[in-house]
């Protein structure tokens, strides 16, 4: 295997790996993390959790948090960004943080739209309950 | 090994990538980053609809089916299957990859192949989910009256279920499952996003399918790398990702 670029933008060549366990490694992972999160969720199908609220949103966060594990080790192993520059991933995985804004927000909005619905549905104006008059302008014969 | 130590390089002053990545893994990266942020758009209006309303299917009653099975009740088990094919079709992708840093031709052509057919695999099992979800018969109750629904962008029949009192009164046998209708919102967040991820598994299959063409014509042989097969990798591993929060949004909570 010749160690030379393969084309004149690449400084360094990295000798690739020498044999695939680390990639077997990840599948077992990914495999292991997907079955767990598969157990917690038939748990939730079967009602195993009774009718516990805060247990049921635990185990939901739970399993938010393995598939964040899962995403780390597809990205990092499988797509090699964690074989890359260091600058270069920083370019990429920076604007991702603006997602944490994103979810907050919006699930905040969400919850308040639920909330506002629930509460003052009927003591504010509803669009589809006012009348609306033709404008006399709009009225047939008349000219604007 | 580190590529960064290296003293007097002036990585910024132009010849070089400063990533001592090409061009075109950079902008692929750039692009996945971009689709991420579509896909999480669409992933976050479905989470701002489902906090806004009071009442939301369960995705254990709607997805539980298994083909062969009949009515059988097994929540999560076929899309269980899905989710390990796309992981394994992410593998020997990686395989692929793999060959083809170190030439090895046979090697590439044997896991793209694999890599299609898992692909292929997968577009099929959605198929399948699709049509049984549209062509499934639900009795719902729509202003007093007895419809029989399927799952689409505008019908939704897995709303509250009607008490067993009132079914009586309606004169029907208590034991019957009749539900009043869901959120109108459900099968358009489900059939928009699943097949907006559908639609990139497609296209991954038509570049993979372009890939191993070109793998057994020798294109790459003749250039010396295989980096093409590389970018079309994270492609496809972008994929296999987008699907693990589809799956966590949808059919997990």
């Amino acid at each position: 295997m010749s160690n030379h670029s393969a084309t004149s933008e690449i400084t360094f060549e990295h000798a690739p790996a020498e044999n695939t366990s680390r990639i077997w490694k990840v599948f077992w992972l990914l495999s292991v993390l997907t079955a767990a999160e598969l157990l917690l969720g038939y748990g939730h199908a079967r009602h195993w959790y009774g009718g516990n609220e805060g247990l049921i949103l635990f185990v939901k966060g739970v399993i938010c948090i393995l598939t964040l594990f899962k995403a780390y080790y597809i990205v990092s192993v499988f797509m090699h960004l964690g074989d890359e520059v260091r600058n270069m991933i920083m370019t990429i995985v920076t604007p991702l943080i603006l997602f944490v804004w994103f979810i907050i927000a919006f699930l905040w909005d969400g919850d308040s739209w639920r909330t506002l619905r629930n509460t003052d549905a009927h003591s504010r104006p509803n669009i589809e309950n006012i009348k609306h008059h033709a404008p006399a302008s709009a009225m047939p014969g008349q000219k604007p | 090994m580190s590529t960064t130590t290296v003293q007097g390089t002036k990585w910024w002053a132009g010849g070089k990538s400063p990533f001592n990545a090409t061009y075109g893994k950079v902008m692929m990266w750039y692009f996945l980053m971009s689709d991420a942020f579509t896909f999480g758009a669409f992933l976050i209006s479905y989470g701002t609809i489902r906090f806004s309303v009071n009442f939301w299917p369960d995705p254990n009653q709607v997805f539980n089916a298994f083909p062969g099975f009949g009515h059988q009740d097994l929540p999560l088990s076929f899309v269980s299957l899905m989710t390990f094919i796309l992981i394994f079709s992410s593998v020997t992708m990686v395989l692929a990859v793999h060959e083809g840093r170190h030439m090895n031709r046979k090697g590439v052509e044997k896991y793209m192949i694999l890599t299609i057919l898992g692909g292929i695999a997968f577009l099929s099992c959605q198929a399948w989910e699709w049509t049984h979800l549209i062509t499934g018969e639900h009795k719902v109750l729509v202003n007093g009256a007895l419809e029989t629904w399927g799952t689409t962008v505008s019908k939704n029949p897995w709303g509250p279920a009607v008490p067993h009192e009132q079914l009586s009164a309606l004169g029907l046998a208590a034991s019957e499952h009749v539900t009043t209708p869901g959120p109108v919102a459900f099968g358009g967040y489900f059939f928009g996003i699943t097949g907006f991820h559908g639609f990139h598994v497609f296209t991954g299959v038509l570049v993979n399918t372009i890939m191993l063409i070109k793998t057994r014509l020798g294109h790459f042989d003749q250039r010396g790398h295989y980096e093409m097969i590389e970018k079309a990798g994270l492609y496809w591993h972008f994929v296999d990702l987008v699907w693990v929060f589809v799956f966590l949004c949808f059919y997990l909570i």
